[in-house]
């Protein structure tokens, strides 16, 4: 009877001395996995125009029903979004959209910090989507 | 004539005993959380002030402004009676409990000032009913707050303190035929070459045990037991009157931790360093131990609680008494 009590005294002790593996989170990160889900961005062209040739097909696939497209078209017939709204708060980060972009516009990142203070910070317009293309590295 | 100087060296000696054991009291609470954090692997309390050495202060003032509930169905007497009936015998302790010898403060005194408040010729029985006093704290915050949760903690924890108080007595009482005093200070005294738990082994751990089972921590904390009674005798107290119950059981581990260390581990007594601080090395180990076992041990079954401690700690502590009797008659 003695001798587990010991034996379960003797582990505490052990851990007691050894190193915490506490991460202090907002100091120090562990960061995301490659193929991690996080918010999403638009890319360009090279010519610096948007990927993205508003074929609906994410507004169809979207579960959440987080994606509003409106269709607006150039002189030579080209088709580019007019308007494109993402819901972050919608999003539920499954990531159909990406897979069904025929033109690898809509891409999620492994950004993983996605908390915000409002609502309005996380409903992104096409241009906000643009400009996190440039900022956030994938 | 009223001895002025006695009056107020008394009086300061209070002043300082009492703030040193407040403050002890706070930091215990840092020092818990550090010791239970590291030995799960975490690091604990860390962004109140360096290394979250502000926690205790931060968690003080959180407590004062809490909002104070007093349920509609308690007995509001008893209620508002009960933490500062565990409270006040948890300090009171602290006045014959003596933490060194004489001393002059460096010279600064002419007379030697011995280096504690009173000293009681029945020191230890001043002790214990003080602590048995304190568990009608326990008892009285239960039953006043009418919540069926509270009643069954106040009941196990009247029922635990009784059965372990006994025990806890009844493995005093070789140290005092050895020492053959009930003077604190004699008794430290009469260890000055020989500790006494040397002699009284066995009767260490029981203490040990015992005051564990008395201070209600785990593995022996039936009257809060929070994944059966939510938190036991005090679930229903906010603000300072929760502080007090824990400030109350923080001050009892240091009374408990004192008092073994008085009575066992040779009190002052030490080499090089001076006698106070050896007292605080032997104190603060002690309590090391019962944060150390607390994060060790699962708690333990109510009938289990209650079978050890009327059928396995009684029976030592009397065969210890008689086998202490019996070598001290064959050696005389």
């Amino acid at each position: 009877m003695i001798k587990p009590l010991v034996k379960g005294l003797w582990i505490t002790l052990k851990y007691f001395f050894s190193k915490p593996i506490t991460v202090h989170y907002p100091e120090e990160k562990v960061g995301s996995f490659p193929r991690y889900r996080g918010l999403h961005i638009i890319g360009r062209k090279p010519d610096g125009s948007i990927k993205c040739v508003a074929c609906g097909l994410c507004e169809a696939i979207c579960p959440a029903k987080a994606i509003k497209i409106e269709i607006g078209e150039l002189e030579d017939g080209m088709r580019y979004p007019k308007t494109y709204i993402l819901d972050g708060w919608r999003c539920i980060f499954c990531g159909l959209c990406q897979e069904v972009c025929p033109v690898n516009a809509i891409v999620l990142t492994p950004q993983y910090e996605n908390a915000a203070y409002k609502k309005e910070e996380l409903i992104l317009d096409r241009d906000t989507l643009l400009k996190r293309g440039d900022e956030v590295k994938i | 004539m009223i001895d002025w100087s006695l009056v107020i060296f008394t009086f300061v000696k209070v002043v300082v005993v009492f703030a040193c054991v407040m403050l002890c009291v706070a930091y215990l609470t840092w020092i818990e959380r550090k010791v239970i954090g590291h030995i799960q692997i975490r690091v604990g309390p860390m962004y109140a002030g360096w290394h979250g050495l502000l926690q205790p202060i931060a968690d003080g003032i959180k407590l004062f402004f809490k909002e104070d509930i007093i349920p509609r169905n308690a007995n509001k007497f008893l209620f508002i009676l009960a933490p500062t009936l565990s409270i006040i015998p948890a300090l009171m302790t602290f006045a014959v409990i003596p933490f060194g010898d004489y001393t002059t403060f460096f010279g600064l005194l002419k007379n030697p000032e011995p280096m504690r408040i009173a000293e009681l010729n029945v020191g230890i029985l001043y002790i214990f009913a003080l602590a048995g006093l304190g568990s009608y704290g326990v008892v009285f915050g239960g039953w006043s707050a009418n919540n069926k949760y509270a009643l069954m903690g106040a009941l196990r924890g009247s029922a635990q303190m009784i059965s372990y108080e006994l025990a806890l007595t009844l493995s005093v009482i070789g140290v005092i035929m050895i020492s053959g005093s009930l003077n604190l200070v004699e008794i430290v005294n009469a260890q000055k070459n020989v500790w006494n738990v040397v002699y009284q082994p066995v009767a260490f751990i029981m203490y040990l045990i015992c005051g564990i089972a008395e201070l209600n921590r785990t593995p022996f904390d039936m009257p809060e037991a929070e994944s059966e009674l939510v938190a036991g005798f005090h679930a229903d107290y906010s603000s300072m009157k929760f502080a007090m119950f824990f400030m109350a059981e923080y001050a009892n581990m240091i009374t408990v931790a004192s008092l073994a260390t008085t009575l066992f581990l040779g009190g002052w007594h030490g080499p090089f360093l001076p006698p106070l601080v050896w007292f605080m090395i032997k104190v603060f180990i002690l309590i090391f131990f019962f944060i150390w076992v607390r994060a060790t041990y699962p708690r333990v079954r109510f009938d289990q609680l209650m079978k050890l401690g009327w059928k396995v700690m009684v029976p030592i502590a009397l065969a210890n008494i008689f086998v202490t009797g019996l070598v001290m008659m064959l050696l005389n």
